[in-house]
């Protein structure tokens, strides 16, 4: 083996990021990295470029310990890393580019011309015979950047290449450009780390694959023996048992909202949607394929430029911006609780208070003596710790973070909430503290849309399931369609459900 | 009221530190009388010759929390000095010449609050475009010259007196205590304080954040509207060229020392404002110890580089009072957010 990690462990305050993780990567194979947002992928690749200190375990490079300090000592043993966004310099050459740091010196200055020769020699064999070394990086398309990027990494390293979403921002024919390139190099006895969410281009390129889930291995296989719904449950997962399905039956509570083929260009194609009072909706599908999307536009965060959402009678809910939606009575915990959610420096009185202070305006504040009332009440309802109102929020745990956020739109009393990730990164009691907590919401009349990578989570609360896939809502499950065969089903072959499908 | 008191312990505990050094050097520095039915004496001196940087730091305090910061007030100082003594010199009288200096600073924040909060402009920018044309403006205005006046009304403003007590010292006072009611007493220091930690956040939770912004842009042109007014009023004349001059960096200077982080959030007008009598006691300090005024400008700087060490949250030596700037709980965050 080229690469073997054993036992790799690393925790951050409140988080276990890896967990005894194992991986092995052989010279000569591309494999693949697999998971959902807060798996461990990038924490991992971060021990292996030196950019973490990793907590406990082993990493042997050509059978040799390693413990790289920095990205430059990770460079110079071997390891070479290609981010989604290019970190390359468009304004200066791609000849410049290529030997930055290292550009051949004569008598004291940057000899042009050796330069070039050097970079024309480190192009060679990708492909780029087109390309003019002398000109500047960012005339090329970004394809042809992201080939540079490999090419430096691969000539400043040379044994193990990690790509992090390489094909994000290429389109098909780039894509195929760049796996030829990739290819060519595993022809060459290079390891290659591939990570990527577009699955077909993991069936397409990779040798092996590895998932991870919760900072812990589930599988290493190789990707001739996966099937896609097999990969699926590996990284989507069930292995929390909860503690009993929800009724199982669709609830026909009167309709509340119903959107009208509602979309926005480029994030989340036109959808139909109806939300009846008091249940829960359930949005599965995996990272990128428009469940975050789906949340943004019924929020206003980015509002949709297509179809309408109408109250029962018929008129339409002005969905323009966030403060538009809350007017309406719409709550929203966002995924990224630590960017879009808290409020750090402020205390968890503060936090809970925000949404209702700017509702009320800046004129009439709401007295210390209520806001402390509140948040008194959210930390013994939520069993949110410490039980400090005045605490700053940024200092918390995870799971109690989410808590604030959560106790934040609960002050509000929304008739429409809309969960992203509600349970991620949060430990088990929480977790199933908050499912317990949306259950109750929901039986005093509150609609819940519930965005999650887990699906024992989605089987547990929801009353319908929407599959969403490339940015497309595929398929309504209700009833005792809501199992994980049949969500992973539809995830992965849209067709397969023709009842429930609408293209 | 505890708990307002330690957040200003720092900085009261700096002045009277900053005090006690300077009447080391010169013993009458804290003597008063009165004389012609007026306060006089070195500390009135600096209470009334702190009072451009104070109300300056009154405004600069409100864009410091939301993450931003205004260079230009030392300019639109000068621009809305020069509307109120052409208003006078042209027999307008006080009123117009107050509303049209009010009323110039007031238009000055709009600009810069728009080019920030619609355009999304960085502050820092957004305010060096008019810290560098407010003072050509200013010039055309006077039309080149210092637009000189003998408005009595209107030098009221800087040299008169209320039952002996110097006009410029209670605008301040005034001027800081009801910005402190305002932002205290009614929800917009939270929301100040929520836009300058994670607009976003505060975005989601639908806290108006753009209507916000723009309003503390206006309040810093409305503070350096008076303090150009009171310096104007004081020297009788409108002077486009040093009216104000350098003033934004000793406005900054004190929000700084007021223990405000420019990186936004928490903020304490008070301590703002102590943090610009702070500036100015070792200013009028040094020239009352006797010092050579070359030296000037070396001994306030190494006065201010030693209050910025002790207050800072690494170096204070744990000195009950001091290192009292919380390390920030986004740091905290920051470092979770790597679990990703």
């Amino acid at each position: 083996m080229l690469l073997t990690i054993r036992d790799l462990t690393k925790t951050f305050p409140g988080t276990v990021a890896l967990d005894g993780v194992r991986f092995d990567l052989a010279a000569g194979e591309v494999h693949a990295l697999l998971g959902e947002n807060g798996a461990g992928k990038s924490t991992l690749i971060k021990c292996l470029t030196g950019m973490h200190a990793r907590d406990g375990g082993q990493i042997a490079l050509d059978g040799q310990p390693i413990s790289p300090g920095s990205t430059q000592e990770a460079q110079a043993l071997g390891i070479g890393t290609v981010y989604q966004e290019v970190n390359l310099l468009p304004n200066l050459t791609v000849a410049e580019n290529l030997t930055f740091g290292r550009q051949p010196v004569r008598f004291g200055m940057v000899s042009r011309r050796r330069m070039h020769e050097e970079a024309r020699e480190m192009l060679a064999g990708y492909g780029l015979d087109h390309v003019d070394v002398a000109r500047e990086l960012g005339a090329y398309p970004v394809a042809v950047q992201q080939i540079v990027a490999i090419a430096r990494a691969v000539a400043l390293s040379g044994k193990v290449l990690i790509l992090d979403e390489p094909t994000a921002s290429l389109d098909a024919r780039e894509t195929e450009t760049l796996f030829e390139v990739v290819r060519g190099l595993r022809a060459r006895g290079l390891g290659i780390i591939f990570i990527s969410h577009f699955l077909d281009q993991v069936f397409d390129l990779t040798d092996r694959v590895t998932v991870l889930r919760n900072g812990r291995h589930i599988v290493t296989a190789g990707t001739a023996a996966l099937n896609r719904v097999e990969l699926i449950h590996h990284m989507l997962g069930h292995e929390l048992e909860m503690a009993e399905a929800r009724r199982g039956v669709q609830r026909d509570g009167p309709a509340m909202l119903r959107a009208e083929g509602l979309g926005r260009r480029g994030r989340i194609a036109p959808f139909d949607l109806t939300v009846r009072r008091g249940e829960v909706i359930g949005l599965a599908g995996l990272l990128g394929s428009g469940r975050t999307e789906t949340g943004d536009v019924l929020f206003g965060r980015t509002p949709a430029d297509r179809g309408a959402l109408r109250e029962p009678d018929g008129t339409a809910v002005e969905l323009r911006s966030p403060r538009a939606a809350i007017a309406a009575g719409f709550g929203y915990a966002p995924e990224d609780r630590k960017t879009d959610g808290i409020v750090a420096d402020l205390s968890v009185r503060e936090n809970i208070a925000l949404a209702l202070q700017a509702r009320r305006g800046w004129a009439r504040p709401l007295p210390r003596a209520e806001a402390r009332r509140l948040a008194e009440d959210y930390i013994r309802r939520l069993d949110i710790r410490p039980a400090d109102p005045e605490k700053a929020v940024g200092l918390l745990s995870g799971g109690n973070q989410q808590k604030v956020v959560l106790a934040r739109w609960l002050a509000m009393n929304p008739r429409f909430l809309i969960l992203d990730e509600p349970t991620r990164g949060i430990d088990v009691g929480a977790h199933a503290e908050i499912l317990r907590l949306v259950g109750d919401l929901t039986d005093a009349g509150m609609s819940i849309l519930l965005i999650s990578s887990e699906l024992d989570e989605l089987i547990a609360a929801s009353d319908r399931v929407i599959v969403v896939r490339d940015r497309r809502h595929v398929s309504e499950l209700v009833g005792e369609d809501i199992c994980t065969d049949r969500i992973v089903q539809a995830i992965a072959r849209p067709d397969a459900d023709p009842e429930g499908a609408r293209a | 009221m505890s708990q307002g008191l330690r957040r200003l312990a720092p900085q009261l505990v700096t002045l009277a530190a900053v005090v006690a050094l300077v009447s080391a050097f010169f013993p009458g520095f804290l003597a008063v009388e009165i004389a012609d039915g007026r306060l006089v004496g070195s500390a009135v001196d600096v209470l009334k010759r702190g009072a451009p940087v104070a109300l300056l730091a009154v405004g600069m305090t409100l864009v410091i929390a939301t993450r931003g910061i205004d260079l230009s007030v030392g300019a639109v100082m000068a621009i809305c000095g020069a509307a109120s003594a052409w208003a006078v010199s042209n027999g307008l009288g006080l009123g117009a010449a107050l509303a049209l200096g009010l009323g110039a600073g007031l238009l000055c924040g709009l600009w810069n609050g728009v080019l920030v909060a619609l355009f999304g402009i960085q502050p820092i920018v957004a305010t060096l475009i008019l810290m560098v044309a407010g003072r050509g403006v200013a010039q055309m205005i006077t039309e080149g010259r210092i637009l000189t006046f003998s408005h009595e009304g209107l030098a009221f403003f800087g040299a008169g007196d209320v039952v002996g007590v110097p006009t410029p010292i209670l605008i301040w006072i005034v001027t800081g205590v009801a910005v402190g009611l305002l932002v205290r007493r009614t929800a917009l220091g939270l929301l100040i304080e929520a836009i300058g930690i994670n607009r976003p956040a505060s975005a989601l939770a639908g806290v108006n954040a753009r209507v916000l912004l723009i309003a503390v842009y206006v309040a810093s042109g409305l503070c350096a509207a008076i303090a150009g007014i009171v310096v104007a009023a004081d020297i009788r004349g409108a002077d486009a060229n040093n009216a104000g001059l350098w003033l934004e960096l000793d406005a900054i200077l004190a929000v700084v020392i007021g223990g405000t982080s420019l990186l936004g959030g928490r903020f304490s007008v008070a301590a703002s404002i102590l943090g610009a009598l702070v500036i100015q006691t070792i200013d009028t300090g040094i020239l009352l110890a006797g010092f050579p005024s070359e030296f000037n400008l070396v001994i306030k700087a190494g006065l201010v580089v030693i209050i910025l060490v002790l207050q800072s949250p690494r170096l204070g030596p744990g000195l009950p009072g001091f290192g009292l700037r919380a390390p920030r709980a986004a740091g905290v965050a920051r470092t979770e957010k790597a679990t990703e």
